[in-house]
């Protein structure tokens, strides 16, 4: 970090333990947030506002900022609605005037409000399109019905939920393993967590996809859910949550003789809600969101996931781009809810475990 | 705590997840109660731990044996068993290099490119990324209103899956897109930013940090919090100048967490791919090809897949990212102590 930077931060640090007078410090950290805001949210806005342009409205450079379509207007006996256009005639007075046929550089044109007149011959150049927002909804419902979007959605949505849950109940039960008992191999096994930390699905790609192929899964939904069911961060978090519960509580439900199952069951786990929360909000998102391995192990669009179905969309030689845009925008909605509803939880999750 | 023989309830039965975790549970019930007899109640431990160790050991550990074993294995065949052993070819291979400042007088000249790109991207985005959070934390961490907004405008777009983040920025930055028509309208010239190379790296750099500066933002706050609110007190009171207290007290003491963010953003750095891949697909030409998409292509997605050239090129890379968690335990540990 520069110096300049540095000593600005530093005065900004001072104005907090200042209250009242509003100092060009503060002025400085809210022009550094609004420039945040409009760098952070308006991206997502423009995709939002494009993702509803007719496909004519995204070609037009430069971009306007609304989605906007020629108004056209129905002019009895015509039986096409015409557009509609300001026109400056030649006595210099404007006036809204439907467009009949353009030849060349030469219009006619009519007037809408009395069609009995007779048309008017106008250079293009003296009229201009008049314009309205129409927001184009076709973008949205035709991937529905024309491309396998609908396919990708219920592939990702059963990703998400089956791997959400074996990740659960598998990272849970080692977790309670860990934490609550004392074997042989104890050890061994933490290390043996640890160590899968080191090891992203980067590295291991190839041998992993043969470990798939030879599991005969290959091209299933199944090949993206199991590989990273038993996370290692997931095992950790559930660990440290439950070395935290009281003891008595196990030892007292021993000697009521439940089992270690139902004392696992219906003890812990109701108890690890709070912390199983955050383990599923984290599941839910690599998985809605995971790339590089339902990449190389899917080669089936049938059972491609929202994210490998987008990129294949975008790779192609003509890239409809209005339906692409709104495809983006339905991928991205649920995590943009999941986020509106439970953004205290997850960044207070994040802040506490570290992870992402 | 229940006094009768039946299972004692420790939470209120009436929320939905509670009832839905004792009915699915309660089926597992009579065979969980038959291994328990079979095992005992100690041998449990190994029955609760088993399921996550077979998908470690399946999906993590013998993968990397079986990756070792393919890196000194040629042919084109995924299966071991018909594979010759070719030793240390590949490696030879990766490492064949006229001058290794270069990578187009390597053999394997695009694993070079990716080499040399990941470096670039990754020194170039560390500074850029904790720059910006740093800067980001400091400002959050002042008395500012509707300070949990301005957080949760910072912190989304980490939600946002990389193939999405890439389109949003791919729309924008295109030919005819947002950025061109500000330029024009500004008087200027079009740009083709991912048809020139040292654009591309740079929208490369600038979306990994739009997309992931939030999360770092957030570790730094909670670091920032922690301060004591009275050491700024005592500051106050001598009247210590601004500049001092952020170099005597807010950087000393953020600086662990500082050092943590360093590491964890350098590990993900090295495995720059989904993004990156999506917004300029390595080009123009390899101008942003990264090593893991290298690693992929080689595998996956050219014309004959070489299995285990990639496996030696991943080998690499994961020496290096064994390496460098190796520092950040070590670094954790320390500032655990």
């Amino acid at each position: 970090m520069n110096r300049i930077a540095m000593s600005r931060a530093a005065s900004l640090l001072r104005q907090t333990r200042r209250p009242g007078r509003l100092g060009w410090t503060d002025i400085l950290s809210y022009a550094y947030l609004a420039l945040g805001v409009v760098l952070m949210f308006g991206p997502v806005l423009w995709l939002v506002l494009s993702s509803l342009k007719t496909p004519a409205a995204l070609l037009e450079f430069p971009p306007s900022f609304l989605p906007l379509t020629q108004k056209t207007i129905s002019v009895p006996g015509h039986t096409q609605p015409l557009e509609l256009h300001r026109v400056r005639l030649p006595d210099g007075s404007v006036k809204e005037l439907a467009q009949i046929r353009r030849i060349g550089i030469q219009a006619t044109m009519i007037d809408p409000a009395n069609p009995a007149a007779p048309a008017i011959r106008v250079p293009i150049e003296a009229r201009e399109p008049v314009r309205e927002v129409a927001f184009a909804w076709s973008n949205y419902t035709e991937p529905l019905k024309q491309f396998a979007f609908g396919r990708y959605f219920a592939n990702s949505l059963f990703v998400t939920l089956v791997a959400t849950i074996i990740t659960l109940l598998i990272n849970s039960m080692a977790a309670y393993a860990l934490a609550i008992y004392e074997f042989r191999g104890k050890n061994a096994a933490l290390l043996m967590v640890i160590g899968t930390l080191m090891i992203p699905i980067t590295i291991v790609l190839v041998p992993v996809f043969l470990v798939v192929t030879e599991l005969g899964l290959n091209n299933s939904l199944w090949a993206v859910i199991l590989p990273g069911a038993a996370t290692p961060t997931g095992v950790f978090l559930l660990r440290q949550y439950m070395l935290t519960l009281p003891r008595d509580l196990i030892e007292a439900a021993r000697m009521d003789k439940a089992s270690e199952w139902q004392i696992y069951s219906r003890i812990v786990m109701p108890l690890t809600l709070p912390a199983l929360a955050v383990l599923a909000i984290f599941s839910i998102m690599w998985r809605w969101n995971e790339f590089l391995w339902p990449l190389a192990v899917l080669t089936k669009s049938e059972v491609y996931t929202l994210q490998i179905g987008l990129n294949a969309f975008q790779g192609e030689l003509q890239t409809q781009w209005h339906y692409l845009l709104a495809m983006t925008v339905m991928t991205l909605a649920p995590v943009a809810l999941v986020f509106v509803f439970l953004q205290r939880f997850i960044t207070t999750g994040i802040a506490n475990t570290g992870m992402k | 705590m229940s006094e009768t023989g039946s299972p004692p309830r420790a939470f209120p039965r009436d929320s939905l997840a509670s009832r839905l975790i004792q009915a699915v549970a309660g089926l597992a019930d009579r065979p969980m109660a038959w291994i328990q007899r079979a095992v005992g109640g100690r041998g449990m431990a190994y029955v609760f731990l088993a399921p996550n160790i077979l998908f470690f050991g399946l999906f993590v550990f013998l993968p990397i044996g079986i990756n070792m074993a393919m890196s000194l294995t040629g042919g084109t065949n995924l299966f071991l068993s018909e594979r010759p052993f070719i030793g240390g070819d590949h490696y030879r291979s990766l490492m064949q290099c006229g001058s290794y400042l270069d990578p187009a007088s390597c053999r394997e000249d695009h694993f070079w490119k990716g080499v040399s790109n990941t470096l670039k991207f990754t020194i170039v985005q560390m500074v850029a990324m904790v720059g910006t959070a740093l800067v980001t934390a400091l400002v959050l961490n002042r008395k500012i209103r509707g300070r949990g907004f301005f957080r949760a405008v910072y912190f989304f777009p980490v939600l946002l899956s990389p193939v999405v983040v890439a389109l949003i920025w791919k729309w924008i930055l295109q030919r005819d897109g947002l950025l061109n028509g500000a330029i024009t309208l500004a008087g200027g010239e079009k740009i083709l930013f991912f048809v020139e190379p040292g654009w591309a790296m740079f929208w490369a750099v600038f979306v990994s940090v739009w997309a992931h500066m939030g999360f770092y933002t957030l570790i730094l706050l909670a670091g920032l919090q922690a301060i004591p609110a009275d050491l700024y007190e005592a500051a106050e009171m001598d009247g210590t100048k601004p500049m001092r207290v952020l170099t005597r007290i807010t950087l000393p003491l953020l600086w662990p967490n500082l050092v943590v963010v360093l590491v964890l953003v350098l590990i993900k750095a090295v495995q720059t791919f989904d993004e990156v891949f999506v917004l300029t697909g390595g080009g123009p030409g390899t101008a942003t090809l990264m090593v893991v998409q290298y690693i992929y292509e080689t595998a996956f997605a050219n014309q004959v897949q070489n299995f285990g050239l990639a496996a030696a090129a991943s080998m690499m890379l994961g020496t290096l990212l064994f390496a460098l968690t190796m520092l950040q335990l070590w670094i954790a540990r320390r500032k655990a102590a």
